[in-house]
């Protein structure tokens, strides 16, 4: 009975406490530093893990890269701050989240961006996923709905000096028509369908990503691709290794 | 309390203070579970409300520590617990809706279960001075046993019709002022009663907090999750809230948007030039329900309509006649008018629906509703069906109107899915119909699978011995669609569904001769699951592929009908070690709650019976309190408390299918149940008084089982038989079929307490707990029991357990004092 409840006492406030990084303030960018290692380290291993049902060893070295810079406790509120490079998504206000940074890494990387290429978001939320794409390109444009929270990510997008990113509240339905076509769509914002606006804008040869499931987790990662002849194909991933049968039948 | 020898004679049990006192509190359980259904989700709801009626057990625990202290005071013990509940039924609420509990975030962070115990023990607060008050009247009154029981259930009865009525009339946080004033009114009640002194100045100050509750409740404001559908649309720069109306059903509302609208195109094909025109979202209790739409076209100009997978149908032929089930903001009649259907007849279960898209939008929807050749129905569909001889060209399911999608429905019974509600829609197609479904298509696949198994059971059980030749089955990305044909489907058919698919980018995943390598080819998904799926379930091995298979595809039957129930306890494991990894949305969230919900209060039973046990042996019993009479005691009252409920709620389901509406169907047959267990209760006591109180359970049991049997046995074919009933005949003959039955169960608990109470007083709160406890364990547990074994199974065992309590009657050895019962009704 003593072991139980004192596996019980222990297993209360580990979970009470803040996880990973003690909660630190700005300064302490070293720590920081280190918890963005082991993010990073956490991210290989589930990929480790998935790897041969998702059809690659490793995430491009340029995601992982960007994914070490940006800092993205700087991207949650700061009572979460503590928390942000846990591998799991997060609560940012206006019923929003940051996603998960191994679903990110996955997304950023499913877009298979090179430098120069020209990306859309659509549903700019923290901020996080336009800067990491701006470490990837310098063309990238970002829509949200939510005004406040797109004031919030421009804000911290200055901050940390990503000028070129481009943000704009909007309808993201109609996409960016003065600056389409795109070599890639995020939509970020999770839909019921794909607006023919937005695939009108996908250059030849593009893609597009969609996650679709809850604020909280995607349930299957959607990759339109537009062919060079012009017709339409999906993608439907999942993103953990899972299949829902064994043996044949 | 000197009033008593003021006024000669001492005043008699607070009758009408109780009637009122339980038909509030059944009224505030029932209200609570609308209020958290729209505030949070449904089977959440589920889960904090079951929890919070331990409030019952917890009064015993209280009771048997203070019952002789409290008795002493009866008046104003009596006076506070009902002023408690009427003052706390409110409060508790609003302050536990500003908890911010997230259910998604549960795994990651222990602070969410801490809220949790917070919602559960502010909402156990007023079921527990409830509790206390009608406990507190049955010890006092212990030769009134049998009338207290009576007026407490026939009170509850009397609540779950109200309560009914009341969400008619008022929006849900109105409807909790009210019923608070009632339970104000119970205070007043028992007050006069008792003849307490200085009652008029207690009365004002009654008045004064109805007053003030009813202001609170009206200007006070329901604060949904944050992640819930109408938190999300309302948040959108330049959304409004257009129109808001409360109803039985659902709280509904209405969302507009002009700077980004709202856009509602479930599937849309990726080869669509064009989105949908202007919408309106729609939304019950909180939940996206689809959009209407603004009717700008003409027909012959289907325009997004024909883009999704739902516009099949209309590609292999015209519809002369047909029937849309759930028809809600109109997309699919909408659908239907464009692509070309003669006659419509849209059904659709809440008449709020139809009277926004009729009344309110009618200009917005092109009077959708009122358009030549389509008729409006408000009705359950598969209770219009069978209760009609029509016969139609094509019966389409949609999308929104059809319970829920999985996971978070996977509690809610649905008999639109059941291999027996396939049956009835086969039979009611013409020779050359058709029956469709659309459905949200989930990966790995579910739902669209246990869809094409039921087909299969269905049409097999219609005698159809390849039913392979009868099924067409589509898929895009996000939506898939199901069509059962009333004969073998010709080459024609195929070519033209072909066509269909090919040039919308849709995917084909069964037709009748189709090749694996046909499959798979626009939405790519890792294998051909679905094409896998139909065919293994088309298959010799279809046994196999469903043992097999992750999920439970096997098809939910009327006994079993829960369709969104896909949970397998053997990927459990699996699913668990890939959390971290982006595995938790492969859980289906609706049955782990069910077990959660069980566990918990098992545990917190657990505790609310063992302290009065220990308290009970850590003082010298003061009659005759030996172990095994205690034994006796705990295993009837849980023994009777199961099975009462285990009753309630399968007859509930029982006569789902005679009466079709779920809401009125669950008042009827509640109240019935509860009601005629109160005049059985009432009799129970003279019956004793003959026969003795041992022999006249005996005979309760006995009359339990007859009619039980009976109704098992001759229930379905007396239902089928009668369908085509006036639904007024239908209700009186359902409450004249319950009454016998209920009259039996509503005797076991008072005769039993009448026997403690000549030797057992001190065990009366034990007993008072322990059937409190049992009733919350046995609403989870009948829910978890029919998803597995069915209804029939979980009345089975209700009768099982009826006749072990019997064997187990506890008779004190000698005479002393008396108390308390207990019924519970969180099976609405």
């Amino acid at each position: 009975m003593k072991v139980l409840r004192r596996l019980l006492l222990v297993w209360l406030f580990a979970g009470l406490l803040p996880g990973g990084v003690p909660a630190a303030s700005d300064d302490h960018e070293e720590e920081y530093r280190r918890a963005r290692r082991e993010m990073l380290r956490a991210i290989e291993q589930d990929l480790r893990e998935t790897s041969a049902y998702l059809e690659r060893r490793e995430f491009d070295a340029r995601v992982m890269d960007a994914m070490a810079r940006v800092p993205r406790h700087l991207f949650v509120p700061p009572e979460r701050r503590s928390q942000a490079y846990e591998n799991r998504p997060l609560p940012i206000g206006y019923g929003q989240t940051i996603s998960q940074p191994y679903i990110v890494a996955l997304m950023t990387d499913l877009l298979g961006l090179k430098p120069g290429d020209r990306v859309l978001e659509i549903g700019t939320g923290s901020g996080y996923q336009a800067a990491l794409l701006a470490e990837l390109t310098d063309q990238v444009y970002s829509m949200e709905i939510i005004e406040p929270l797109a004031q919030r990510a421009r804000k911290v997008l200055d901050r940390l000096g990503y000028h070129r990113v481009r943000t704009r509240v909007g309808d993201g339905y109609y996409g960016w028509p003065e600056q389409a076509p795109f070599d890639a769509i995020i939509v970020t914002a999770a839909a019921d369908h794909v607006p023919p606006p937005l695939v009108a804008q996908l250059k030849p040869g593009g893609r597009m990503l969609i996650p679709v499931g809850s604020r909280f987790m995607a349930q299957q990662l959607v990759v339109v691709t537009r062919n060079e002849d012009g017709s339409i194909h999906t993608r439907q991933i999942l993103p953990v290794r899972f299949v829902p049968l064994t043996g044949e039948h | 309390m000197n009033t008593e020898k003021r006024a000669g004679r001492p005043p008699g049990p607070p009758l009408a203070a109780i009637t009122l006192l339980s038909a509030a509190a059944l009224a505030y359980e029932v209200l609570l579970m609308r209020l958290f259904s729209i505030i949070q989700w449904h089977h959440f709801a589920y889960m904090i409300i079951s929890l919070a009626l331990l409030g019952y057990g917890a009064s015993g625990t209280f009771l048997a520590l203070l019952q002789r202290r409290l008795l002493a005071h009866y008046p104003a013990a009596l006076l506070t617990n009902l002023l408690l509940f009427a003052g706390s039924a409110l409060p508790a609420f609003l302050l536990a809706q500003d908890i911010p509990f997230n259910p998604e975030q549960m795994l990651w962070e222990a602070r969410e279960l801490l809220h949790l115990a917070a919602i559960y023990l502010l909402l156990s607060l007023p079921f527990f001075f409830a509790a206390n008050a009608i406990a507190l009247t049955l010890a006092r009154y212990r030769r009134h046993i049998g009338r207290v029981y009576a007026v407490d259930l026939l009170g509850a009865g009397a609540g779950s019709i109200g309560v009914v009525l009341l969400a008619g009339l008022l929006a849900p946080l109105p409807a909790l002022g009210a019923i608070v004033t009632a339970a104000l009114l119970s205070v007043a009640l028992a007050a006069r009663k008792l003849r307490l002194p200085r009652r008029g100045q207690l009365f004002i100050v009654l008045l004064l907090l109805a007053a003030t509750q009813l202001w609170v409740a009206r200007t006070a404001v329901l604060h949904p999750s944050p992640y819930k559908d109408i938190s999300q649309a309302l948040r959108v720069s330049g959304a409004r809230l257009l129109d808001t109306r409360a109803g039985p059903l659902a709280l509904l509302q209405v969302v507009a948007n002009d700077r980004i609208p709202l856009r509602y195109a479930p599937g849309l094909s990726l080869n669509a030039r064009q989105g949908p025109p202007p919408q309106l979202g729609l939304f019950a209790d909180g939940n996206s329900l689809g959009a209407i739409t603004r009717d700008e076209g003409h027909a012959g100009e289907p325009g997004f309509l024909d883009q999704l997978t739902s516009a099949l149908p209309y590609h292999l032929a015209t519809p002369e006649h047909t029937l849309i089930i759930g028809a809600g903001g109109g997309l699919e009649v909408l659908q239907a008018r464009r692509l070309g259907s003669g006659r419509i007849d849209a059904v659709e279960l809440d008449p709020g629906i139809v009277e926004l898209v009729s009344e309110r939008f009618a200009a917005f929807s092109g009077d959708l509703y009122h358009q030549p050749g389509v008729h409006a129905r408000i009705a359950e569909g598969r209770g219009f069906v069978e209760t009609r001889e029509a016969r139609y060209d094509l019966i389409q399911l949609t999308l929104q109107g059809t319970g829920g999608s999985g996971g978070l429905f996977a509690l809610s019974e649905n008999y639109l899915y059941t291999v027996e509600a396939l049956e009835s829609f086969l039979a009611h197609l013409d020779t050359d119909g058709w029956l469709a479904f659309t459905r949200w298509t989930r990966l790995p696949p579910r739902g669209t699978l246990k869809l094409f198994a039921t087909a299969i059971e269905a049409l097999r059980r219609r005698g159809v011995d390849d039913p392979g030749q009868r099924l067409l089955l589509i898929r895009g990305w996000q939506t898939s669609t199901l069509l059962i044909a009333a004969r073998p489907v010709d080459d024609d058919l195929i070519t033209a569904m072909k066509s269909f698919c090919r040039q919308r980018s849709f995917d084909l995943v069964w037709y009748p001769g189709m090749p694996r390598s046909e499959a798979n080819r626009y939405n790519v998904l890792r294998a051909p699951y679905f094409h896998d799926g139909a065919r293994a379930l088309l298959g010799p091995g279809a046994e196999a592929f469903l043992t097999d298979y992750k999920f439970d595809l096997r098809p939910a039957t009327d006994d079993r009908p829960y369709f969104n129930n896909f949970f397998k306890w053997s990927t459990l494991p699996e699913i668990l070690e890939l959390r971290e990894r982006g595995g938790l949305p492969l859980l289906e969230a609706g049955y782990p709650v069910l077990i959660a919900a069980l566990l918990q209060a098992l545990a917190a039973s657990a505790l609310l019976i063992l302290l009065p046990l220990l308290l009970l042996r850590s003082r010298p019993a003061e009659g005759a309190a030996t172990a095994g009479l205690q034994a006796r005691v705990v295993s009837y009252f849980a023994g009777i408390g199961l099975a009462f409920l285990f009753m309630e709620m399968a007859f509930i389901q029982k006569f789902m299918l005679f009466l079709h509406h779920p809401l009125y169907t669950t008042a009827v047959v509640l109240a019935s149940f509860l009601v005629f267990a109160g005049a059985g209760s009432r009799t129970a006591q003279r019956l004793a008084a003959t026969t003795g109180r041992r022999r006249a359970t005996l005979l309760a049991v006995g009359g339990i089982l007859l009619t039980t049997l009976a109704g098992l046995l001759w229930l379905d074919s007396l239902f089928a038989w009668l369908a085509h009933w006036p639904v007024a005949a239908r209700v009186a003959l359902s409450v004249a079929l319950i009454a016998p039955l209920a009259w039996c169960m509503g005797m076991p608990f008072p005769l039993a307490l009448g026997a403690l109470g000549q030797g057992g007083v001190r065990l009366i709160p034990l007993a008072w707990g322990v059937n409190g406890c049992a009733s919350v364990v046995s609403a989870v547990l009948a829910t978890l029991l029919a998803i597995h074994f069915g209804f029939t199974v979980v009345i089975v065992l209700a009768l099982l357990l009826y006749l072990g309590s019997a064997a187990v009657f506890p008779s004190p050895p000698s005479p002393a004092t008396g108390a308390p019962h207990a019924r519970r009704v969180d099976a609405c």
